[in-house]
C-alpha cells in the first residue's frame, strides 16, 4: 500500500476560496442572483464546479443551451489548466476570495478550445497523463492498457480529491518521475511500505526526462514588489513552456530546484564570465566613466554592482530577473532537492506545474 | 533490409534534427515546387530567449493553401479528360486555364498548416485550420468534407491518428491537430526498410518528408512527387500488421 506523505496531503487538500458572480449579460432576474463562495480544489479544474454553481444561477439564466466558462477580470480562463495553477499565475497578490465571473453562454470559441462537459475535462486529464507517461517511460502503454474501471476510478479520485484512492490506482502505472531518497530519510516509518513501492513510484525516470510545465509571466514594469504587478488582460503576456526537463542532457545537475530553474531559464541566472560579458562591461564602463575609458575589464566595486543586472549574455540592454517561483501556492526554497519537489508537489497528471514571474524591461 | 542502427531507433527526432531538417525540407520543397505554396520557417524569439539562447524555437508554416470546392463537382461531371484538371485542382492550384472557368464564383476554402515540434513526444506535429473565402473559420465537419476519401478511412480505422482541437502553443488559439502519440510508431515502421546510408541518425529533412507523406494524406496536403522519389512513397496503413502498404514507383 502506498501511503501519502504530508506534503502530498497538503497539496491535495489545498483549495482556493472563490467568489463566483454570474456575468451581468446573463442575468435576467431582478434582483440579480448574489455571488456565492465555493472552495475549489487546487488540483481540480474550474468547469468541474459547474454542477455546484449552475443550480444557484439557473433561475436567472436566459433560455438556451449552457456551456460554462469563467473569466478573471475579463480574461477567459483556460479550463484545462489546474485551478491552483491559474490562481498562482494570475493573482500576483493572492486574492482571498478569488473573484471570478461565470458564464453559461457566449463561449469564446475563437480563444478557448471547446469544453462540452466532464468528459472533455477527463479526456484532457488522461491525455496529460499519457504525455507524462511518454516522457517518463518513453511510451504510454501503461495508460493505454489501463482497464476502464481503473481509468474511471483514477478520474473519480481527482474529482473527489481522494488522494488515497489516487495513490492506490496510480501505483499500478509504475510511473516514477524522479529518484527520491530524501523521502525515505525524512519519513523512516514509511520506509517499510515504501520499499515495496519504492521501485514502483520513486526511482529515476527510465528516459531521464521529467514532465514539467512552466508558466512564465512577464512583468514589464519597474516595480519592487511583484505583488503590485498590473493585471493580465491577455494570454500573450504568459509564456507557456511545455518542455520536459532532460537529465541526460545535463539539465538539473546537482538536482536542487535552483539548478533546474537555471537549466530551464538560463537567461535569468547567468552572471558569470561569458563570451559577451567582456563586451558588455566595456560598453558600460564607457557610459559610467567616460573619463576613464581604458578598455580593460578591471572594474571597481561600484560599477560592477551597477553592471550586475545588465550582465546578461546576448541582451546587453535588457534587465531580466526572476522575481517569484510558485509551485502549489508556495515559494519553495531553491535549495530543496528537485526530486523531492517533483514527487511531492506534482499534480495528479504527473506534471510539475511551475509559475514563474519574471521582470523584463 | 533494416540497418542495425534503425531497429533500435524509437522513431523520434531531437529538436536540432527537427529545426535543421525543417529548413532543409523547406528549401527542397521550394526547389522542386511547381505551383505549390511554400513552407516558411517562423521563428519564435519570445520563447527561444527563455529556453536556450542558441536554440531558436519556431515552426514551419504553409498558409493560404486553396482548396477549390468545385473539384468535387468535377469528379462527377467530368470524365477522363477532366481528370488532369481535377488533379491540378486537388493540388491547390489550377494550372489549366480551362478549369478556371469552372472554378469562377464557386466556394474556396483556405487552409493554414503549421508543423511544430512536440518536445514531449519528440516528433513533429501538424496543426491546421480552415476558412471560407470570407474568413469564417471552418468547423470539423466542414473540414472532414474537404478531406480525401482515404483520409476518412485512416481516421476511423486507426488508433494512431485522430483529429483533436488543441491550443496552438505559440498563437494562443484553438487549432485542429493530429494527435502525436502514435507518430513515433508510424515513423519506426516507415524507416524499417530504408537504407540510411550508414548514418547513425535519420536526416531531419528526410524524416519530415516521410512524415508528411503520411500525415499529408490525412489532412489533404499533397507532397510533390519529385520530392518523394528520394523517399519511396508509401501509403501508410496503420491498421495493417506491418503498418505499411508499399506502392510501387
Amino acid at each position: 500500500m502506498v501511503r501519502a506523505t504530508e506534503a502530498q496531503k497538503y497539496v491535495w487538500e489545498g483549495a482556493i476560496p472563490i467568489q463566483i458572480h454570474l456575468h451581468e449579460s446573463e442575468v435576467t432576474t431582478l434582483p440579480p442572483p448574489p455571488p456565492f463562495l465555493i472552495l475549489a480544489p487546487r488540483v481540480g479544474y474550474l468547469p468541474l464546479l459547474a454542477p455546484q454553481i449552475k443550480p444557484l444561477f439557473s433561475g436567472a439564466l436566459p433560455p438556451g443551451t449552457d456551456t460554462v466558462w469563467f473569466d478573471y477580470k475579463g480574461l477567459p480562463l483556460k479550463w484545462y489548466i489546474p485551478t491552483g495553477v491559474l490562481f498562482d499565475l494570475l493573482c500576483a497578490e493572492p486574492e482571498r476570495p478569488w473573484d471570478l465571473v461565470v458564464h453559461f453562454r457566449g463561449y469564446p470559441s475563437n480563444v478557448l478550445t471547446p469544453c462540452e462537459g466532464e468528459d472533455a475535462i477527463k479526456w484532457s486529464f488522461i491525455n496529460s497523463l499519457k504525455e507524462a507517461a511518454y516522457i517518463i517511460n518513453g511510451n504510454c502503454k501503461n495508460i493505454m492498457n489501463m482497464s476502464q474501471s481503473d481509468q474511471l476510478e483514477l478520474w473519480h479520485s481527482v474529482l473527489n480529491g481522494s488522494l488515497e484512492v489516487f495513490l492506490r490506482v496510480s501505483s499500478k502505472l509504475k510511473l516514477s518521475a524522479a529518484e527520491d531518497e530524501y523521502s525515505t530519510k525524512m519519513y523512516p516509518s514509511l520506509t517499510k511500505t515504501r520499499s515495496i513501492s519504492h521501485t514502483e513510484n520513486s526511482g529515476p525516470s527510465k528516459t531521464g526526462r521529467v514532465p514539467v510545465r512552466l508558466y512564465v509571466r512577464v512583468v514589464a514594469e519597474e516595480i519592487d514588489d511583484i505583488e503590485d504587478a498590473s493585471e493580465i488582460n491577455s494570454w500573450e503576456k504568459i509564456i507557456y513552456i511545455n518542455r520536459p526537463l532532460d537529465i541526460r542532457r545535463g539539465e538539473g545537475k546537482g538536482f536542487s530546484l535552483g539548478d533546474v530553474m537555471k537549466a530551464l531559464l538560463p537567461e535569468y541566472f547567468e552572471k558569470g564570465p561569458d563570451d559577451c560579458t567582456g563586451e558588455i562591461k566595456q560598453d558600460i564602463v564607457e557610459v559610467i566613466q567616460p573619463e576613464d575609458v581604458s578598455g580593460n575589464i578591471n572594474l571597481n566595486e561600484e560599477s560592477t554592482t551597477a553592471l550586475e543586472p545588465l550582465e546578461e549574455p546576448g541582451c546587453p540592454t535588457k534587465c531580466n530577473e526572476i522575481k517569484l517561483i510558485r509551485i502549489q501556492g508556495i515559494e519553495p526554497k531553491l535549495e530543496i532537492p528537485f526530486s523531492w519537489v517533483v514527487n511531492h508537489l506534482m499534480n495528479p497528471d504527473y506534471f510539475l506545474h511551475i509559475c514563474v514571474y519574471v521582470r523584463s524591461f | 533490409m533494416a540497418i542495425s542502427g534503425v531497429t533500435h531507433w524509437d522513431g523520434t527526432i531531437s529538436t536540432s534534427q527537427f529545426q535543421g531538417g525543417a529548413r532543409d525540407f523547406a528549401d527542397k520543397w521550394k526547389l522542386v515546387n511547381h505551383g505549390f505554396p511554400d513552407w516558411t520557417w517562423v521563428s519564435c524569439r519570445r520563447t527561444s530567449s527563455f529556453i536556450h539562447p542558441h536554440e531558436v524555437d519556431g515552426y514551419l508554416s504553409l498558409e493560404n493553401w486553396c482548396l477549390f470546392q468545385s473539384d468535387k463537382i468535377c469528379h462527377v461531371e467530368v470524365g477522363g479528360a477532366g481528370k488532369e484538371a481535377v488533379n491540378s485542382l486537388e493540388n491547390g492550384v489550377s494550372a489549366d486555364s480551362a478549369t478556371l472557368v469552372q472554378v469562377h464564383g464557386l466556394d474556396v476554402h483556405y487552409y493554414d498548416f503549421h508543423i511544430l515540434y512536440n518536445s514531449s513526444y519528440r516528433v513533429p506535429m501538424m496543426y491546421f485550420r480552415g476558412y471560407r473565402y470570407d474568413g469564417q473559420p471552418l468547423q470539423l465537419d466542414d473540414i472532414e468534407k474537404d478531406l480525401p476519401v482515404s483520409s476518412a478511412k485512416v481516421l476511423t480505422e486507426s488508433k494512431w491518428t485522430f483529429i483533436t482541437q488543441q491550443e496552438h502553443p505559440y498563437l494562443n488559439r484553438p487549432w485542429y491537430t493530429l494527435h502525436p502519440c502514435g507518430t513515433s510508431e508510424v515513423m519506426r515502421l516507415l524507416f524499417q526498410n530504408y537504407e540510411l546510408l550508414g548514418k547513425d541518425e535519420v536526416a531531419g529533412d528526410r524524416y519530415l518528408l516521410s512524415w508528411l507523406s503520411v500525415i499529408g494524406q490525412v489532412v489533404g496536403l499533397k507532397v510533390p512527387h519529385k520530392l518523394l522519389k528520394d523517399v519511396k512513397p508509401i501509403h501508410c496503413d496503420p491498421s495493417s500488421p506491418s503498418g505499411e502498404t508499399p506502392v510501387s514507383g
